[in-house]
């Protein structure tokens, strides 16, 4: 099994959700998070005086998936989530040693 | 009822609502104090506006009221100390309690001005010996010289509805209390240079714009003391149209001089025309006020920028509009204020440079704002001075990063709200260990 972890703007989360219901994903987790990439933040203006954002607001979505699927979800995601303008995230996929229902005790697969 | 009786009632009534108007700016300076300072410091500010006017009106009662419009000589009052000993009617028409109610919503207006430019940092129990010391002395004395019949009246001074008396006073004790209080932390980075602390709500801060702007329709317009019609509602017009052309000229040069029209500063722009307008609402025509609005929103750019190039930090710019723009508002009475309208207002003084008056006018104009600038700079600083030595007038660092809200009351303004990604996007240092 695989997790797979994406940061992506936060208004692209709609679309990506979607694609990934389309792709089968059963379920998924949102956080809303703040980071930094190659732009390093980027300037704003306030009453005139300049002040930096260094962390910009982003979305996190984390979705486990079976490994024959890893490679079509990435896809999903990343197809839905481009924007082609700089800070539109990145995808990274972990290997999963294990995966429990909490309900019914399932495990493995069983519990995706 | 005879007409007199009747002129009487509608006099009273009028002064009435209008100082309800004026007290609902308490409201006004609140939201936009709030909105334009932190999250984390929101509560603090508010309940100085609430406590700044609840100690106001209570010193006026004993002993301001008596200091301002008291019989004495031209410098105090010392008559009417808890409104004893008034005679009915007081001042025109007016009893005694409708012109109290008026003038205690203007003594009040002057106190709250200093708390926006002092956000952020301020000890609370210093801010409330302030509050007792503006509303009880440095306000009502600077208040007689002119409104209580003292010698900057005698001088042919023009203040109709307060640039100076009220804006300015409260605008230069803000100016020594941000100077001696000191920058908020992270407010100038080590290379000197300012960076944004951005406001945590607009909309909060724009709805204490409209509600001053509208509460501005009670201060002019009621200063006549009277239903007087039409001068009551030419002074709302040159109002409104001041307050227009700050806003609009405002926005123009932050637009073309920072790429973006600001919106905070814009709000500065309306109330800097508002602030300039009223030394001279019943002295001057519309087109003059459109020019009074428009050079005091471009003023108040300048003023902002200056103050914070002299590392003086004024969260909400409340030095630039209400003492500059005050200052400047009641110079331009002295350029603007047509003879045939300085005439019908029955106060004294004469028309200005721009009526081929020569420089009288603007000569008693000067000499009224720097006797307000001089006087009222020296005691607060006194003030600011004595308190800092005293208790101190500024929270620890490690207040301040905590919050005002929690730090000094126990109780973040925000209750339960979880602070997400949108509350320490700015520059300052957020440590990890900030609580709420």
């Amino acid at each position: 099994m695989k997790m797979i972890t994406a940061v992506i703007k936060p208004h692209k989360l709609d679309e990506v959700k979607e694609a990934l219901t389309a792709a089968g994903v059963q379920g998924l987790t949102v956080s809303d998070v703040r980071g930094f990439g190659r732009q390093r933040g980027h300037t704003e203006t306030y009453r005139g005086a300049e002040y930096t954002v260094d962390f910009l607001p982003k979305v996190m979505v984390e979705v486990v998936v079976g490994d024959a699927q890893a490679d079509q979800v990435v896809g999903a995601i990343s197809d839905a989530a481009n924007s082609g303008k700089i800070g539109d995230g990145k995808i990274w996929v972990t290997s999963v040693d294990q995966i429990t229902r909490i309900r019914t005790g399932e495990q493995g697969n069983e519990a995706l | 009822m005879s007409g007199d009786e009747v002129k009487a009632l509608l006099d009273n009534t009028f002064v009435l609502v209008a100082a309800v108007l004026v007290i609902f700016m308490q409201a006004g300076f609140a939201m936009v104090e709030a909105g334009l300072t932190r999250a984390r410091d929101a509560g603090n500010i508010v309940m100085k506006n609430l406590m700044d006017f609840a100690i106001g009106v209570v010193m006026f009662f004993l002993v301001g009221f008596a200091f301002m419009f008291g019989t004495g000589n031209d410098w105090i009052g010392w008559k009417g100390f808890g409104l004893g000993g008034l005679s009915d009617p007081f001042v025109f028409n007016l009893s005694p309690a409708t012109f109290f109610i008026f003038q205690v919503a203007f003594a009040a207006t002057a106190a709250t001005i200093v708390s926006g430019a002092m956000a952020g940092r301020t000890k609370f129990k210093a801010y409330v010996v302030y509050s007792v010391v503006i509303s009880a002395v440095i306000y009502p004395i600077f208040g007689h010289w002119m409104w209580g019949g003292g010698w900057l009246f005698q001088k042919q001074f023009l203040d109709f509805a307060g640039s100076t008396v009220v804006h300015a006073t409260g605008g230069w004790a803000a100016l020594m209390g941000a100077l001696l209080v000191g920058p908020r932390l992270g407010r100038y980075g080590a290379d000197g240079k300012p960076r944004a602390l951005p406001g945590h709500s607009i909309p909060m801060a724009m709805l204490g714009v409209f509600i001053l702007w509208v509460g501005w329709y009670g201060f002019n317009p009621g200063s006549q003391l009277g239903a007087d019609f039409p001068i009551v509602a030419d002074v709302a017009l040159t109002t409104t149209l001041a307050a227009g052309a700050g806003a609009i000229v405002t926005m123009a040069l932050m637009w073309v001089t920072s790429g973006k029209p600001d919106i905070s500063m814009t709000m500065n722009g309306a109330l800097a025309g508002l602030v300039a307008i009223t030394a001279g609402c019943v002295f001057v025509y519309p087109w003059a006020a459109l020019f009074i609005g428009a050079i005091a929103g471009a003023v108040v750019v300048g003023a902002v920028r200056f103050f914070d190039r002299l590392k003086i930090d004024d969260p909400v710019g409340a030095i630039s509009v209400h003492g500059v723009c005050g200052l400047l508002g009641t110079l331009l009475v002295g350029v603007f204020a047509a003879p045939a309208l300085v005439e019908r207002a029955a106060l004294g003084g004469s028309g200005g440079l721009w009526y081929g008056e020569g420089f009288t006018q603007l000569g008693r104009q000067a000499l009224g704002s720097g006797a307000n600038l001089v006087w009222v700079m020296a005691t607060a600083f006194i003030l600011f001075s004595v308190i800092k030595k005293v208790m101190g007038l500024r929270v620890t660092d490690e207040e301040q990063l905590a919050g005002l809200d929690v730090a000094e009351h126990g109780a973040p303004g925000y209750g339960e709200m979880v602070f997400g990604a949108a509350t320490h996007t700015a520059a300052a240092p957020v440590p990890a260990t900030t609580s709420v």
